[in-house]
């Protein structure tokens, strides 16, 4: 097993982060906000993966045959799902913010602060 | 195996999806019966839960997946004394803030109910759960529903960015906390908090538990508003709806401080339990928390954002006592957040009332407009003693419970920290109530800033239920110190939380518990230092409010040197809190690698 998948998921979360810190669209924002995500997905996959190990799908297979972990696997596509509720909710109000302030530039946006 | 705990987070979850459903095809009357009624059962049946909690650990295995050869391999909801009280209290100020609603929010869509009941649902579930990834669901879940409830007033501007600031920063500490489950699970095969434990507490930990302790630390951190983590929460609160305020400002963000309290003693006291450099870290922050932001709430002018930075405030102050890692300072923190829970509450529903008398929220612009409001003045001016920790009100108990924790640990000098950082934010209270029901003060001050431009708010509203929910909420509050047997019962409950190795044994199923003594049922005594505090920390707060008001009557050389040497911290703490996402989220990452840097240098040693 080798450290490639890992460092990809470092990578994948600092990107995403420099990403949302330096962005000047809620769009690219949110976008950005799915790549973090994303390292999560990685990093979850690359836990459970074994050398040679099959789909953990076990009709119709001997007992004692290498599998992958599907714990890892039920993990990531529920972190799926809550990620598609968040980023649902940011996109709808991005379109608020923008039919609302004619712009989607959090800086541009914002006018709270202190 | 008791039925209690799913039906604590089944009820509400499945109202919740009733009412969606029947939108637009059920009388109103009914719509807001059968919500009222649903938030209340689970309050009554949280109470009979803490009931049955107090002698043995409510331990439920979904699906009846129970040990399978000693290895937990379901989830399960494992609950304490500590964990049913959260509930209960969550259930309390969720009831009110429904009850509120009723008629401030009429003119709301119907979701607005349903998505009050996802929040209470999910964050009962957070409070019981007795799983890593479970844990991150409630979490995730409570903050979706809390999101739509902050934009709720989608035709302005101000909700819509105060959301999105929102969602944005604590959906990154939501992605932290999965990450950090993934490296636990990758260590220990095992996602159940108690299986982790057993596991980690064989052999040394490494550096990949202290990274994972970090993301998983930090995840809660964001969510309870800690420095310097807390950015958000001013902005969400500002333009979230009163009732709305309340339940996020009285449990929401300090549901974050449990799950620290939950992972550490279940999960990361055994390998890391024998140093105190943990406990040092979240005592430090506490400590900064409660002092900023203390001082953030004096500099503001808009109720809802002073109110926001006082309950970060007092989030500080029990997240030092969790920090103390001993049973006085955890029990303080327990009675601290049912007192708390209240009190803030109480006072959001008052500035509530204020915004729909006035249209204003703006504690200049409502100068001496409260006026002949009784009710609601006294509901303030009694909320604000009950925070500020005089002896024998409202968080005193709380507060006397961390200072002891605080003194036998041998660090004294936390007392007087914490004990300011709550006068500061309690003077910023008395400061606005004075200004705003007595008249008293200059009608302008330029220490405050500028005006943040104001939403009118045209209700029709029934004005004699507001005022009966916000008294109820204060008076329930201010009577924590003083209800007998509770400051007992708090360090019970906080003893038991503490003993990981028993936990983990309880919800194995290895030994039952040993019955509970019988405690007693008196008024705790609490040392004199506390009350010499308390005491002090009223005068020092009155004092502050009063400088605050007359600021223009001192000597003429001492408002220059002091504004001279005060201007420029003000103006960076000021300029910090610029509610540009972008900020808040380098805030973040700073501060989750500078939390990490520092555990890995105390604990790798």
């Amino acid at each position: 097993m080798s450290y490639l998948p890992y460092a990809v998921a470092a990578w994948v979360c600092v990107v995403g982060l420099a990403g949302i810190a330096t962005s000047r669209n809620l769009i690219h924002l949110a976008i950005c906000l799915m790549v973090t995500q994303s390292s999560s997905y990685v990093l979850l996959l690359s836990v459970g993966y074994v050398t040679h190990g099959k789909a953990p799908i076990f009709k119709e297979t001997k007992l004692g045959t290498t599998a992958v972990d599907p714990v890892v696997q039920a993990l990531t596509l529920t972190d799926i799902v809550v990620s598609v509720a968040v980023i649902a909710l940011i996109l709808a109000l991005a379109l608020d913010a923008h039919r609302l302030s004619g712009t989607v530039d959090p800086d541009g946006v914002a006018d709270i602060s202190g | 195996m008791s039925w209690i705990p799913p039906l604590l987070v089944a009820i509400p979850l499945l109202s919740a999806a009733v009412v969606a459903g029947l939108d637009h095809v059920t009388p109103k009357a009914i719509q807001d019966g059968l919500v009222v009624l649903a938030s209340t059962a689970t309050t009554v049946l949280a109470v009979i839960l803490l009931w049955q909690a107090e002698s043995h650990e409510v331990v439920h295995w979904f699906g009846g997946w129970r040990l399978q050869h000693g290895v937990a391999l379901g989830i399960d909801f494992a609950v304490g004394p500590v964990a049913a009280g959260m509930c209960v209290v969550i259930g309390i100020v969720v009831t009110l803030a429904l009850v509120y609603s009723l008629t401030f929010m009429r003119e709301a869509a119907r979701l607005f109910d349903a998505l009050m009941l996802l929040a209470l649902g999910a964050m009962c579930g957070f409070a019981m759960s007795g799983d890593l990834f479970n844990l991150f669901v409630w979490l995730e879940l409570m903050a979706v529903a809390a999101y739509a409830l902050t934009g709720f007033q989608v035709e302005q501007l101000g909700p819509v960015q105060g959301a999105v600031n929102f969602a944005i920063t604590n959906s990154i500490g939501g992605y932290l906390f999965a990450i950090g489950i993934a490296l636990l699970y990758a260590r220990t095969g095992a996602l159940n908090l108690a299986q982790i434990g057993k596991t980690l507490s064989h052999g040394p930990a490494g550096g990949l538990v202290i990274v994972a302790m970090t993301l998983l630390l930090c995840g809660f951190l964001v969510k309870g508003a800690v420095v310097p983590f807390h950015l958000w929460a001013a902005d969400a609160y500002a333009v979230a709806p009163a009732p709305v305020c309340a339940v996020l400002g009285g449990v929401m963000t300090d549901i974050g401080l449990i799950g620290v309290a939950r992972l550490y003693w279940t999960v990361f006291e055994a390998p890391f339990g024998q140093s105190h450099a943990v406990g040092d870290v979240l005592l430090w922050l506490g400590i900064v928390t409660a002092v900023l932001a203390g001082t953030m709430a004096f500099l503001q002018r808009h109720l809802k954002r002073m109110l926001a930075y006082s309950v970060v405030c007092h989030i500080g102050i029990m997240l030092a006592g969790i920090g103390l890692l001993d049973s006085s300072g955890l029990a303080g923190a327990e009675l601290m957040f049912l007192a708390h829970a209240l009190l803030t509450a109480g006072l959001f529903f008052v500035a509530g009332i204020l915004h729909v008398d006035h249209a204003l929220i703006d504690e200049l612009h409502l100068r001496g407009r409260g006026r002949g409001c009784r009710s609601p003045a006294i509901a303030w001016f009694a909320g604000t003693i009950g925070l500020l920790g005089t002896p024998y009100v409202g968080i005193y108990l709380g507060h006397a419970g961390i200072d002891e924790g605080a003194t036998e640990l041998g660090r004294p000098w936390v007392l007087a920290l914490l004990w300011l950082g709550s006068a500061l934010a309690g003077a910023a209270l008395l400061r606005a109530g004075a200004r705003i029901f007595l008249g008293w003060g200059d009608a302008e001050d330029p220490l405050l800033g500028e005006p943040m431009e104001e939403e009118p708010l045209e209700r029709d509203v029934f004005r004699p239920l507001l005022v009966c929910v916000a008294v109820v909420a204060v008076a329930i509050g201010i009577a924590v110190s003083v209800v007998p047997g509770l400051g007992q019962r708090a360090e019970y409950a906080a003893d038991r939380f503490r003993e990981g190795a028993a936990y983990t044994a309880r919800v194995m199923g290895v030994h039952p518990m040993a019955p509970a003594q019988s405690l007693a049922v008196t008024i705790r005594h609490t040392t004199l230092e506390s009350l010499l505090y308390g005491g002090s920390a009223t005068v020092f707060a009155v004092g502050l409010a009063l400088v605050g008001l007359y600021r223009r009557r001192l000597p003429r050389s001492v408002r220059v040197a002091t504004g001279r040497t005060l201007a420029p911290p003000i103006y960076v703490l000021r300029s910090l809190h610029s509610g540009v996402v972008g900020d808040y989220v380098t805030w973040l990452v700073v501060g989750t690698a500078v939390l990490g840097g520092v555990w890995a240098a105390l604990l790798h040693g």
